[in-house]
């Protein structure tokens, strides 16, 4: 008997009642703002920020996700789990092509998960757990796994698994295919035009297996390199989005009171955006639990939500982020306390020794908040040196670990065991890499929890080790954790239905529509 | 003269050689690689991603190498793969060049044109409100920092009086053609070009009017007004020739320029050029296009050095080339 059936159809026309609630409008175009310019558009070889935001309309996964992480319908319209949560069954959509008209089927899914395994960090580990994928027919896939895998449902969405056309691909060197400077997808919209330095064209898929989707008949994404160049782009009315990021947090006020402006922070909950400091475990003031304590109610974080951030995103209370899976707020809380910080800083034995804080060097808004914090640590008597880099210098100090504090921010992938564990585990300390365990954290009993909480089946099972995960986490402070971050997307308000799902703008344009 | 032409030639491909290899060096020293900020703009990383970039870059190569296959390149006019842009570096400048050459040489006309123009009436009203007013802009213009001017240009004459684009090439999506094309990158290209053309322009405006009231006190001049050559005739032929040496240098050295000076523009205005290009390449060190930015730039410093030499000679006929 199937333990747990999946009915994503009913899910889909619950959500598309909502949209109902105003009629689409057909035609139309967008202009919106992508940066940096991404450095290729085919989603495959290529998985930075930008990339996703434009190729998401071009591409496609099985699955997407609504803002609570349910799983919707992409090109598999329903699926099903086995009951030992060893055999995941997915029906595709019939009737789906390519853009180049050839059709897209169960052979291209098994071909993508071989492709992604050889170019996508991610995906390889993501599919680490599956032992074989079977195509029993053109619309059936099948995913055998080694061991029950709880996030597994969750790594389908487009960034995670874009589907790659097999009749591309296949038998060629993929890095160097000619197809990469012309994506072709199975999405909503098609690849036109790149005029590098200036804009990205994407126009309507007019075979689209959703009779009547898109609306708009194309899309452009303007490469502005200033930030205060894309506000005023946005604010002359030469753009009409301006996805999260976009625009310094300073701006998002001004642009806000604009007529015919809505800014929206939904859109993130996958991705779940969490900062922290990195705090070198190995060495120096920081390597002491009393120190790190220290920092934790030395901070203001309230101040740099509202002040810094604009009232967006939330406090942290831990590692992970309110809105994934297996979230507990059930931690000791570290409420902004100098007092505190300085007796704990005596109990540390502190003696003044030069602390460096590297701040993160993504625009003025990382910028005020290194300084805050700066101001913070030294009012409780912590020695502070700003040591200023670049991205590129940014991700050789932190990766090499040649830091003491370090300001970052990760995104965790709506699940602990995609997006957290690799930043607490010891098997994730390895030089070379900004994103594993910097810190050089080392427990023993936490890398057990979060080794049986990927593998524990059913789900419920998995949530009491993944709260004693977070309390143990909490009180040892590896690093220091700061807020949830939510980047405000800022449209005009006649851009209707543009986020619709948990990675917002990233997942395309499909249901979107100009109200004119 | 060609000999002299010749020489000068052969010792700017020495220059050129020392140029890549020391930029070559230089580059390399600064911190991160482009693997490492592939990797972190992914979000998500682990050891064969990043050795997969490095692989795939060469970068895995010992230096000495690496170095040697650049400059082997860089003979056979190869200026190597962008591994940011996938794409030949020298297609990308390529595509690239027609835009900052539009910028900057647009920039290079409004400023020399005017600032000679403006140099010459301080000078002819040397002492006048005229003078004053001339004089106080210029130095404004030279001290004020050029993203700010930038910024506020685009403040004013795109966001308040709305006369102007703020940014770009042209108007996307307009597909204009012919005159309403020439018209439509007209008014995108009158922001950036001024704004770039001030600060040039004040200089030459500083320059010429110094120059032309220290060549004013010789000798020749009281002769030719001894003569009774009119006013406007000694200015033009006997003053503002003699006083334009220095002009002519510094126009050398801004033409030099042209390739690579417009860095801070091009990104405020997202004018598609090199120098935005550039700065790009050097954030995201993107070694090979950062190279072959410089080497392009490099070569024009030379060049327009070159050609500053021989107009010197035109402009005063007692400068003889030494061979």
């Amino acid at each position: 008997m199937l333990k747990q059936v999946m009915l994503g159809l009913l899910l889909a026309s619950a959500l598309s009642t909502v949209a109902l609630a105003e009629e689409p409008k057909a035609g139309g175009v967008i202009n919106a703002v992508i940066q940096p310019e991404p450095p290729g558009l085919m989603m495959g070889l290529v998985q930075n920020g930008p990339t996703q935001m434009v190729s998401g309309n071009i591409y496609e996964g099985l699955l997407r996700y609504s803002p609570k992480l349910e799983p919707l319908p992409g090109l598999a319209e329903s699926w099903n789990v086995s009951e030992d949560g060893k055999t995941y069954t997915f029906k595709l959509r019939k009737g789906v092509t390519w853009h180049d008209g050839k059709p897209f089927t169960s052979a291209d899914v098994a071909f993508s998960i071989e492709f992604l395994k050889q170019t996508h960090p991610r995906a390889r580990s993501n599919f680490a757990q599956v032992d074989k994928i079977e195509t029993p027919d053109d619309s059936t896939v099948i995913f055998n796994l080694k061991q029950p895998f709880g996030p597994f449902l969750g790594v389908f969405e487009v960034g995670s698994l874009p589907m790659i056309p097999k009749h591309i691909y296949e038998g060629t060197d993929f890095k160097t295919n000619p197809a990469n400077n012309t994506p072709v997808g199975t999405g909503p919209f098609m690849f036109k035009e790149w005029q590098k330095g200036s804009f990205i064209r994407l126009v309507k898929n007019p075979n689209y297996y959703i009779k009547g989707k898109p609306n708009l008949d194309e899309i452009y994404w303007h490469v502005i390199p200033d930030a205060a160049a894309r506000a005023v782009a946005f604010e002359t009315g030469k753009v009409d989005v301006l996805p999260g990021g976009s625009v310094e947090n300073f701006d998002v006020p001004r642009l806000s009171k604009l007529k015919n402006v809505c800014v929206t922070g939904a859109g993130w909950e996958f991705f779940s955006p969490h900062s922290w400091l990195w705090l070198n475990n190995r060495q120096g003031p920081t390597a002491n639990k009393k120190f790190r304590q220290a920092v934790m109610y030395a901070m203001d974080r309230n101040f740099a939500k509202d002040v810094i951030w604009n009232g967006l995103g939330k406090v942290a209370t831990g590692p992970s982020g309110s809105s994934i899976k297996h979230y507990s707020g059930d931690v000791p809380k570290y409420d902004y306390d100098p007092a505190k910080a300085k007796a704990l800083l005596k109990e540390a034995g502190y003696n003044g020794e030069k602390v460096r804080l590297l701040p993160l060097p993504y625009g003025e808004t990382w910028q005020r908040w290194a300084e805050a914090v700066k101001q913070n640590l030294q009012d409780v008597g912590i020695n502070v040196e700003m040591v200023s880099t670049d991205v590129a210098g940014w991700n050789q100090k932190t990766s090499e670990w040649d830091y003491d504090i370090a300001f970052t921010y990760v995104y965790q992938y709506g699940d602990p065991a995609l997006g957290v564990s690799r930043t607490y585990v010891s098997s994730q300390i390895a030089k070379g890499n900004p994103f594993n365990n910097v810190e050089g954290y080392s427990n023993p009993e936490i890398d057990k929890l979060f080794a049986e909480g990927a593998v524990a089946f059913p789900d419920a099972a998995r949530k009491p080790i993944y709260d004693k995960a977070q309390k143990i986490l909490v009180d040892d402070v590896p690093v220091a954790w700061l807020l949830e971050l939510q980047f405000p997307t800022v449209t005009r308000c006649n851009v209707k239905n543009l986020i619709t799902t948990a990675i917002g703008v990233n997942d395309g344009f499909r249901d979107a529509w100009l109200d004119k | 003269m060609l000999a002299f032409i010749a020489q000068r030639l052969a010792k700017a491909v020495v220059v050129l050689l020392a140029i890549v290899v020391l930029n070559f060096m230089l580059i390399r020293m600064a911190p991160g690689d482009p693997a490492m900020v592939m990797a972190g703009e992914a979000g998500v990383s682990d050891k064969i991603f990043v050795e997969q970039l490095r692989e795939k870059f060469g970068l895995d190569q010992p230096l000495p190498v690496q170095l040697y296959r650049y400059v082997k390149g860089i003979v056979t006019l190869d200026l190597g793969f962008s591994f940011r842009q996938q794409m030949p570096v020298a297609r990308l400048i390529g595509e690239r060049l027609p835009a900052t050459l539009l910028l900057t040489g647009t920039a290079f006309v409004i400023s020399l044109l005017f600032g000679v123009i403006f140099g010459t009436l301080a000078a002819r009203f040397a002492g006048t409100w005229a003078d004053t007013a001339i004089t106080i802009l210029a130095l404004i213009f030279y001290a004020t920092p050029l993203f700010w001017i930038s910024l506020m240009a685009i403040l004013l004459f795109s966001v308040t009086m709305e006369w102007l684009p703020s940014f770009g090439y042209e108007t996307v999506g307009a597909n204009y053609t012919g005159l309403a094309h020439v018209l439509d990158v007209g008014a995108h290209l009158i922001l950036p070009a001024t704004t770039i053309g001030l600060f040039f322009m004040a200089t030459y405006a500083r320059m010429t009017r110094a120059s032309m009231l220290e060549v004013k006190r010789h000798d020749f001049v009281k002769t030719a007004r001894a003569k009774g050559l009119r006013d406007a005739v000694i200015q033009r032929r006997h003053v503002l020739r003699n006083a334009l040496l220095p002009v002519v240098t510094l126009a050398g050295l801004q033409a030099g320029t042209l390739v690579g000076g417009a860095v801070l523009t091009e990104t405020v205005f997202a004018w598609p050029g090199i120098g935005r290009l550039m700065y790009e390449a050097l954030l995201q060190r993107d070694y090979n296009l950062l190279l072959g930015v410089f080497v392009v730039c490099s070569a024009m410093v030379l060049a327009f050095n070159l050609i500053t030499d021989l107009i010197y000679r035109s402009v005063d006929p007692r400068i003889e080339f030494a061979s």
